[in-house]
């Protein structure tokens, strides 16, 4: 296909916005009204409130309201354990406990820090394994009473809020028939999605009952949907905006601080209310990034052929449910990596703990089973002595073969793996080795691995998509994506320039996002933007290019089918000099004595997705998602055997992407995931005492990548067009991140010549790990 | 409270201000001058996205109070016009969210004025001082690298 | 953004500045001296730093020089750390400060705030250690000069309402051979797992570090086992790791167990820079 404007590397349409410091957030949009609800956070993990004494706090000039948690809706996402505020308990450090809505917010600090509350400690959960054994703590006593959506499985009495099991072929037997079996441990804390915009809210109530919200969130439809279902809300009173967003990766997905502004605002008659995290509290009191306790054997016959995989993840939930059960569903439906395996056996289990509750992070479980999956699949590499780049590419996936769900694969609704490999081989230059020794100390080493990932969203999941005309003939695109940060936008255009065969800069994209005349996009998540809302578009834009047929085919006395769009102009195919420009039509056509038809062209289009099913409880069985994006990584560290230290030196991503619609936009995705998921691999992670408090809820001690510490990075795609997907993309956002991790600790285990089981990968833990002391 | 009316020089404009010793410039120049561009990423001096410039160097407006910022020429992005930085910014996708974008480019623009030449090691040392989720810096390396070889030309 | 309110001053001289605190004190308004006010500023929003009186050293001239004096580098408290860098008059204080926060904070830390801190890493302090430098104090009782060294136990042990206006150094050590090494958790950001600083004098190796216990320090004991010539290089370095003060830090940087695994290659590295 020959593309005008796919494929270019179209600057983004916020773009002048943006470096000029013009570009509004939520905590940008400013009203004098706009009054301050601040919160008293739990200092420890576990415990029962024993009192709350306020009066100290509501003789502080400004106070407003002070809110606690009783009689407050019990909320959650898939289920509802979470009190908005806590009540008769904490269950992590940094728990909501009290609201206080001041005029400044250095008066709500001052009344906050006048409040004594009374605790009485409670032995804390600290890991998913001890969650699991028989007699620990219960985070949540009343697990059987709460309610529910119907595919949900907690275990009352336990501290598992969800199991999904996936029992596929027979894999005892899948086990016994292998010449080789490897298995391992690995497991590692939650971490942070750590957005430079921390998360903020603002809700008011007008007295006609309309609740707006303005909040900093990849969910705003979800928003709304949840306040209406929770407090017994209008649904079609609550308004959503959503301005840019400052950087989500799955952390804004999760409805929270919405509920405090709302509550906010109602104990203050409606007046505009803000809740704004600072960063200690939007990392420790909102939703982290889960961590992960996971078995995995693996059973292979002599040539590293896989029969058999048994695996059991008991996922870091933390202490409420809320998205831990996507989270948990997520990870067992691809719980194999991109193999091939016959029998598989997972249990994956949604544990509580007395953490920070868990919300999606960039690849929404799989950047975590993955590197669990692929340290044991170099582990089978070296039991066998088999090259694991060969050892990847001889079980890679490919159509014919069937996922842990039994999804029979096809041409489309898979990418080529091998092909990846094969690229990604080239690109690491895996031919010259994975070893090259420097001096004495130093050597450089190369790892690699491999991810699929599908996107596990509600079935029913909407996307939809308006389009208007300005009279100059240039055209709005209004969809329900939000521009978190990944130009999905400005993509957007450019599908629509390329179907409308016109100029890019003559589409308009609306950047906010307003529930009430925005159409729905389900959330901005999933690297699902492009895929639904772009075939929603293209939906739109048919819708338009008909009207505008219709209209042209009366003013230029010829039939639809003889009609061409182009250049914002209806013309006749074969003699396009007759047409009639879009200006000329698209506000109904004016005959030169006043005589008008037509009239103004709204153009409409919606995407659902396509026979996906929920799982079956017993055995998994079931469609979870659209398509499965595959990618082959390596990462090159040069590591110091003496100190037992190491540099990034090259990391390198080839993604089957099916197309690349917009080429800097793209590696910008590929490139910032994989820097993301170095971060996280290298260095990110909470630390916990023995309370259970978190150690490091500042970004001088947790601590993102920074400029120069970053390696090279390699970017290369394949291109299997997904048929279902506008102009075959594949989803993108997340997969860079993918494989990280797991690359990164297949480097430095053969490096330092030890089995390193957790992350981050810091030179303590290979110390720590060389010593036998982990 | 302990209030003060300041005069505060910013972006080549006196604005006269009323502030409590406590409120940092940051939380001045957003709340009281309605500057956003300068973004509250951590409050704690830890991430940059506040940077702006005083008297030319970059500063984290977090980390300054507002009665401090008496007598000093101070310029915030919103002051910029149209730089080679900010357009470098643009043309080599150096930023996604863009909302470490204002910290990272007063940051850049200090650079440039403050260390025409600078070399690898420069670069690096003074941004580090900024956190970026979102981008490899690697295009914020090409942007900035893009701007000083363009500001050479200029300037010979 | 602070929550509480505080008086601010900004005296011009040595005595005004005194005064203040005094007059402060007597009113019971917990006085503070500040000069880059970056600490007052990061604590006092997480409640760790309180003051109802801040009294703000950077107009005072004294604390603002940098030059050499009768054989001697004198430098202003007031500087901030960029400034020191800048003019690079000190290359084993600009190696060690250079690591410290990031370069747009040192634009705002200032050395005497470094030094005095509550933070307990202060590892500007270390070069003024290994070279035995003078410090000048200011307080109640006028301006008096001592030996860093001699006043200088984990922290600047300053009588109330003192401040530290400069510190001077001896020419001589600021020509010899040093070598600052910061090692972190992970990577080039971060607090230091441990900071050394180390120069060469009369043939004499001298050390100091931070981040390796809650406190900066310079260990004769340590000092005189890396300079028993009788021992081997590896033999001096475990006769080191014996003196090493504690508690050792144990904390979210690394385990004191790790450290001392760390401490162990520094020495080495820090011996074979001065072979």
């Amino acid at each position: 296909m020959n593309m005008e404007v796919i494929g270019k590397s179209v600057i983004r349409k916020e773009a002048q916005e943006k470096v000029t410091g013009r570009a509004l957030y939520t905590h940008d949009y400013h009203s004098t009204r706009k009054l301050s609800g601040r919160v008293v956070l739990s200092p420890y993990a576990h415990a029962r409130i024993t009192s709350i004494d306020t009066s100290n706090a509501r003789k502080v000039t400004g106070v407003r309201a002070i809110l606690t948690g009783e009689n407050i809706a019990l909320t959650g996402e898939s289920m509802r354990d979470r009190p908005p505020l806590a009540t008769d308990k904490v269950r992590y450090h940094g728990e909501a406990v009290v609201l206080v809505v001041a005029d400044t917010p250095a008066q709500g600090d001052l009344a906050a820090s006048l409040i004594n509350i009374q605790y009485e400690l409670l032995p804390v959960v600290h890991t998913p394994t001890q969650a699991f054994q028989n007699n620990a703590p219960l985070v949540h006593e009343r697990l059987g009473e709460y309610k529910k959506e119907k595919d949900v499985y907690p275990v009352p009495g336990t501290n598992i809020a969800h199991h999904v099991k996936i029992r596929k072929g027979n894999v005892e037997k899948g086990l016994a028939e292998s010449s080789v079996t490897v298995e391992a441990e690995y497991s590692f804390s939650p971490s942070d999605h750590a957005a430079m915009e921390t998360r903020s809210s603002i809700a008011e109530i007008r007295p006609d009952g309309t609740i707006k919200i303005m909040t900093s969130s990849q969910a705003p439809f979800m928003v709304k949907q949840l306040i209406a279902s929770y407090f017994n809300e209008d649904l079609g009173k609550i308004v959503v905006d959503t301005p840019l967003v400052g950087g989500a990766y799955g952390g804004k997905a999760a409805v929270q601080l919405e509920l405090l502004a709302y509550l906010g605002s109602k104990a203050v008659g409606g007046l505009p209310v803000e809740i704004f995290n600072e960063r200690e509290q939007d990392i420790i009191m909102s939703p982290c990034h889960i961590g992960l306790d996971a078995k995995v054997k693996i059973g292979a016959d002599p040539n590293g052929i896989i029969k058999a995989m048994k695996i059991q993840f008991l996922w870091d939930g933390g202490a409420y449910s809320d998205k831990l059960i996507d989270l948990t569903r997520a990870g067992a439906v691809d719980c194999t990596g991109p193999y091939k395996v016959e029998n598989v056996w997972c249990d994956s289990y949604g544990m509580y703990t007395n953490h920070t509750y868990a919300t999606p992070f960039r690849g929404f479980s799989h950047s975590e089973l993955s590197f669990a999956i692929e340290r044991t699949v170099d582990l089978l590499a070296k039991k066998l002595q088999i090259d694991p780049l060969e050892l990847r590419y001889r079980n890679a996936i490919k159509p014919g073969h069937t996922t842990p769900t039994r999804v029979l694969l096809n041409q489309s609704n898979v990418g080529n793996l091998q092909e990846c490999i094969e690229k990604l081989r080239k690109l690491i230059r895996w031919e010259e080795g994975q070893v090259k020794e420097i001096n004495e100390r130093l050597v450089r080493v190369k790892g690699i691995s491999c991810s699929w990932k599908t996107s596990t969203i509600d079935p029913n999941a909407p996307s939809g998509v308006i389009l208007t005309f300005n009279r100059d003939g240039s055209i709005n695109l209004m969809s329900g994506v939000v521009e978190i940060g990944t130009g999905t936008k400005t993509v957007l255009a450019q599908i629509l320039a390329e179907k409308m065969k016109m100029n890019v800069e003559k589409i308009h994209v609306r950047m906010k996002v307003d529930t009430q005349t925005t159409p729905e996009h389900w959330k901005t998540v999933a690297s699902r933007g492009i895929y639904m809302a772009g075939r929603a578009l293209l939906e739109a834009a048919d819708d338009v290019i008909a009207q505008l047929k219709n209209i042209a085919s009366i003013v230029l006395r010829a039939p639809t089918e003889d009609l061409e769009v182009a250049n914002s102009r209806v013309f006749i195919k074969d003699n396009p000099r007759i047409g009639v420009d879009f200006k000329e039509i698209c506000y109904g056509y004016q005959y030169p004595n006043g005589n008008s038809i037509g009239g103004q062209i709204i153009g409409r289009g919606n995407f659902i997705l396509r026979h996906l099913t929920y799982l079956d409880p017993e055995t998994g069985e079931g469609n979870p998602g659209p398509e499965w994006t595959v990618a082959a990584y390596g990462v090159e560290v040069e590591f110091d055997r003496r100190d037992l230290t190491y540099r990034l030196i090259r990391a390198a991503s080839v993604i089957d992407i099916g197309i690349v619609l917009n080429e800097k936009a793209a590696l910008g995705q590929v490139m910032g995931a994989m820097s993301m998921g170095l971060s996280f691999a290298g260095r990110e992670t909470f630390y916990y005492d023995e309370l259970g408090q978190v150690l490091n809820p500042q970004l001088r001690t947790y601590r993102p990548l920074r400029y120069g510490e970053n390696p090279e990075y390699l970017v290369d795609f394949v291109y299997t067009p997904d048929l279902q997907a506008a102009y075959g993309a594949r989803g993108v956002g997340e997969h860079g991140l993918l494989g990280m991790p797991g690359a990164l600790g297949n480097a430095l285990s053969l490096a330092a010549n030890v089995s390193l089981h957790h992350l981050p990968l810091t030179p303590e833990l290979i110390w720590k790990t060389k010593a036998g002391k982990v | 409270m302990k209030l003060h009316t300041i005069n505060l020089n910013i972006n080549d404009q006196v604005r006269t201000v009323t502030v409590r010793t406590g409120d940092t410039l940051l939380y001045t120049i957003r709340e009281k001058l309605g500057l956003t561009g300068a973004k509250p990423g951590c409050l704690n001096g830890d991430c940059g996205a506040c940077t702006i410039n005083v008297d030319g160097w970059p500063m984290k407006s977090c980390l300054m109070m507002a009665v401090e910022g008496q007598g000093k020429q101070i310029k915030t992005i919103e002051g910029l016009g149209n730089t080679l930085i900010q357009q470098a910014f643009v043309e080599h996708f150096a930023f996604q969210c863009g909302y470490c974008t204002p910290g990272f480019i007063m940051n850049c623009h200090s650079l440039i004025l403050k260390k025409p030449d600078a070399d690898d090691s420069t670069i690096k040392e003074w941004l580090e001082s900024n956190i970026c989720r979102c981008t490899s810096y690697i295009e914020i390396e090409t942007a900035v690298k893009s701007a000083l070889e363009k500001n050479k030309h200029h300037s010979n | 953004m602070l929550s509480f309110d505080f008086d601010y001053y900004r005296p011009k001289t040595l005595q005004e500045a005194v005064g203040l605190f005094q007059n402060a004190d007597r009113n019971g308004k917990k006085p503070m001296y500040i000069s880059g006010a970056t600490e007052l500023l990061t604590l006092g929003r997480i409640n760790l730093a309180f003051t109802e009186a801040a009294i703000d050293l950077k107009d005072i001239v004294e604390g603002n020089v940098m030059q050499f004096e009768q054989g001697y580098l004198v430098i202003g408290a007031n500087l901030t750390l960029t400034k020191i860098e800048e003019a690079n008059l000190f290359p084993l204080l600009t190696n060690t400060s250079s690591n410290i926060a990031d370069h747009t904070a040192r634009g705002k830390i200032t050395l005497g705030g470094n030094i005095c801190g509550q933070i307990f890493y202060r590892e500007a302090v270390l070069p003024f250690l290994l070279a035995d430098s003078q410090v000048v104090i200011v307080g109640p009782e006028g301006v008096t000069v001592k030996p860093l060294n001699e006043i200088f136990n984990e922290q600047l042990i300053l009588k109330k309402g003192e401040f530290l206006i400069q510190v001077a150094t001896d020419d001589r050590y600021i020509h010899a051979p040093f070598i600052s090494i910061k090692r972190r958790q992970q990577w080039e950001t971060g607090y230091p797992l441990i900071t050394v600083a180390a120069l060469k004098i009369d043939g004499e190796v001298r050390t100091a570090f931070s981040g390796l216990c809650p406190f900066p320090f310079r260990s004769k004991k340590m000092e005189a086992a890396l300079n028993n010539h009788e021992l081997s290089v590896k033999a001096r370095i475990q006769s080191a790791l014996a003196e090493v003060p504690s508690p050792i830090l144990n904390d979210v940087e690394g385990s004191s167990e790790y450290r001392l695994f760390v401490l162990q290659n520094l020495l080495e590295d820090v011996l074979g820079a001065f072979d």
